[in-house]
């Protein structure tokens, strides 16, 4: 079991949380709160180990682009196993989630 | 904090076994009536399972939700089965007794909570052992305490199965309902391959395994009250209607004159089959 | 009797009753005896081996398929015979190595009798009856959740083969695909996999610990101090409040449990 930490440059807060996943074979859980102003946290707790460099990649690639447009979030990443496109895909659905609904509606 | 939404929100879907075990919990109560308790950013999470290098899930592999079932008050307890196996830690365990403790709590101030729980276990998880044991004697409890008061509802969709020291939680639940991919038993098929040999019990034998434990032969021998498609509103529709029912004039676990009278007339000389079960435990032969 | 089984159920169970007989209409496993308690009736139960059990797979003490539900019975005829009379105390004398393993047991719902005895001891203690269980050997999974686990008090004598745990070392070993030798290593740093009772006893499961001379062979006075411990076991249980299991919250390897409920109720 490993655990590494991210920072990237990000927006202004995120509106609410958003939570997607599970700690499953191949899967992973993503847990996402707003943060400060100007950059996302992000930390990984892994089940495999040696993939620190892939990790990095991978987030690079997600979090590195548009930083501005991004919220800022702190992430907490619980993976049990996941490939870098599952990874990619259970980010992709936290943020889509974050992003469809606009402040103020109901929950 | 405002409240944390997940997919099923945004996607319709009909199988329930699909579904992640937060999303049952949303799908089983009344529409915009969930609220979860402890949930995953309360941070409440396994004490030992990262010293064993085992990454631990938010939630610790358990959902309670509160909120109406038919338009009267309900706690839905759920276990996600991706997680370890289903199998019950001290964490989860807990949410599961302390949820069904305070509806019985709720009962005795006049509130008629009824309890809802979503078996996808294989028991124990053995890297907690007698935390995840003592819970389990815990849930036992405060299902024998709350269906005194409210029928208590098992569902069994399918996927991990209801093992170990749940099945006897299942065992104790007013009404049980199950599907086609469901199974039910005490002990998993590994396990009794290893204690007993493969003639007693074949592990990689799927159509035996369903034959004796799946969810269509527990209907047949009455051992489950509802035998329901993989369908969400199905689920929901039969739940609902249950609870309607109120509580069994016998609960199936007090009815042990009955159990003992159909046994002793099985020769256990004889190795068990489906059909020899089905015989035995023929419906219509009274209850007690 | 192979060296698999143990004799201490039966020996406890004889011990503290004075040799009373046991109650007719029972199978040989399943040992229910009259007889007093502080100078009250009280019922004793236990599970003893059956070398000749009809069920092959329940031939060396462990709670099978019809065990369950004649614990069932054993408990119900007590609170239906009590209904309106003085509720008579139970102690469940535990030495049980494991749950049946077998087809039959699977077949006909041997979840569904431990159910039964499970069911029944905890409607007894929440009916008024003092259910007290006293661990003089094994008390595993799901035999231990359908005999004795439900007691108001739990007592276990403070000896090596005391042993209480989910699965035994080595199908434990196999399930979780680690050596035996792994887990002792894990149990030793957590307290809840450990297999010996000191371990266990951290866990705030337990009312009392008892030291004893020879828990296979107990002496007059080992008899008698684990007598004292039963009377002062039904003392505590008659001057408690409540008749739910909230004293085994207490544990400092417990925590989690008593703050998940703190939680539950504050945001209920």
């Amino acid at each position: 079991m490993e655990t590494f930490e991210f920072r990237y440059p990000a927006g202004q807060p995120a509106a609410r949380c958003v939570m997607v996943g599970v700690v499953g074979s191949g899967d992973l859980e993503v847990l996402l709160e707003p943060g400060p102003a100007g950059h996302t946290r992000i930390r990984v707790t892994t089940s495999v180990d040696g993939f620190g460099r892939i990790w990095q990649a991978q987030l690079d690639r997600l979090f590195e682009s548009d930083a501005s447009l991004r919220p800022a979030v702190e992430i907490e990443i619980n993976d049990f196993g996941a490939t870098p496109g599952v990874v990619g895909l259970r980010v992709a659905q936290a943020f889509e989630m974050l992003g469809s609904e606009v402040a103020g509606s109901p929950t | 904090m405002t409240a944390c939404r997940t997919p099923s929100d945004l996607v319709e879907r009909n199988s329930f076994v699909e579904l992640e075990a937060r999303a049952r919990v949303r799908a089983l109560l009344d529409a915009g009536s969930f609220r979860e308790l402890i949930d995953p950013f309360q941070r409440v999470s396994s004490p030992w399972l990262p010293r064993q290098g085992v990454v631990a899930q938010s939630d610790d592999g358990v959902v309670i939700g509160k909120g109406k079932i038919d338009g009267q008050p309900a706690v839905v307890a759920a276990i996600e089965g991706a997680f370890q196996g289903g199998s019950l830690g001290e964490v989860g365990g807990a949410k599961i007794a302390g949820a069904l403790e305070l509806a019985a709590d709720d009962n005795r101030h006049g509130v008629p909570t009824r309890a809802v729980i979503l078996f996808e276990t294989g028991g124990v998880r053995l890297q907690e052992a007698n935390l995840g044991l003592a819970a389990i004697a815990e849930i036992h409890s405060a299902i024998v305490d709350l269906r005194r008061h409210q029928p208590v509802i098992g569902v069994i969709a399918g996927g991990v199965g209801c093992f170990g020291g749940m099945s006897i939680a299942a065992g104790l639940c007013s009404y049980l309902v199950v599907t086609r991919e469901a199974r039910l038993g005490l002990n998993g098929p590994q396990v009794i391959e290893q204690e007993a040999g493969i003639a007693e019990f074949d592990s990689r034998d799927r159509p035996f395994i369903w034959s004796f434990t799946g969810g269509e032969q527990r209907h047949r021998t009455g051992l489950v009250d509802a035998y329901v498609d993989d369908d969400t509103h199905q689920i929901r529709h039969t739940v609902i209607e249950l609870l309607a029912r109120g509580r069994p004039a016998f609960e199936r676990s007090n009815q042990y004159k009955r159990y003992l009278g159909r046994l002793s007339t099985y020769d256990a000389r004889v190795q068990a089959t489906p059909e020899i079960v089905r015989q035995i435990y023929a419906r219509g032969s009274g209850h007690e | 009797m192979n060296d698999r089984t143990s004799n201490r159920g039966a020996t406890w169970l004889a011990a503290l009753t004075n040799n009373a007989d046991v109650l007719a209409g029972y199978p040989t496993s399943v040992r229910v005896v009259d007889a007093m308690l502080a100078g009250e009736s009280a019922r004793y139960i236990a599970v003893v081996p059956d070398p000749n059990n009809a069920y092959p797979r329940a031939r060396s003490g462990e709670v099978g398929l019809i065990e369950g539900w004649m614990l069932a019975r054993a408990v119900h005829e007590v609170v239906e015979t009590d209904l309106n009379s003085a509720k008579r105390a139970i102690v469940a004398v535990i030495d049980v190595s494991s749950q049946a393993y077998g087809r039959r047991e699977e077949a006909f719902g041997i979840h569904e009798g431990l159910a039964g005895a499970a069911g029944a001891y905890a409607q007894a203690r929440q009916l008024g009856h003092a259910v007290i269980g006293l661990i003089v050997g094994k008390a595993m999974s799901g035999a231990f959740l359908a005999h004795g686990y439900q007691a108001n008090r739990l007592i276990a004598l403070n000896d090596g083969g005391v042993m209480i745990h989910a699965m035994g070392k080595e199908a434990a070993a196999r399930v979780t695909l680690r050596s035996v030798e792994d887990l002792e290593r894990l149990a030793a740093e957590v307290p809840p996999m450990a297999y010996d009772i000191a371990s266990f006893a951290t866990l705030g499961l337990l009312w009392k610990l008892v030291d004893v001379q020879s828990a296979d062979h107990p002496s007059t006075s080992d008899v008698a101090a684990v007598r004292r411990v039963l009377e002062a076991a039904l003392d505590n249980i008659r001057c408690d409040s409540v008749r739910d299991l909230r004293s085994r919250l207490g544990g400092e390897n417990r925590h989690a449990s008593s703050l998940v409920r703190e939680k539950l109720r504050a945001q209920w």
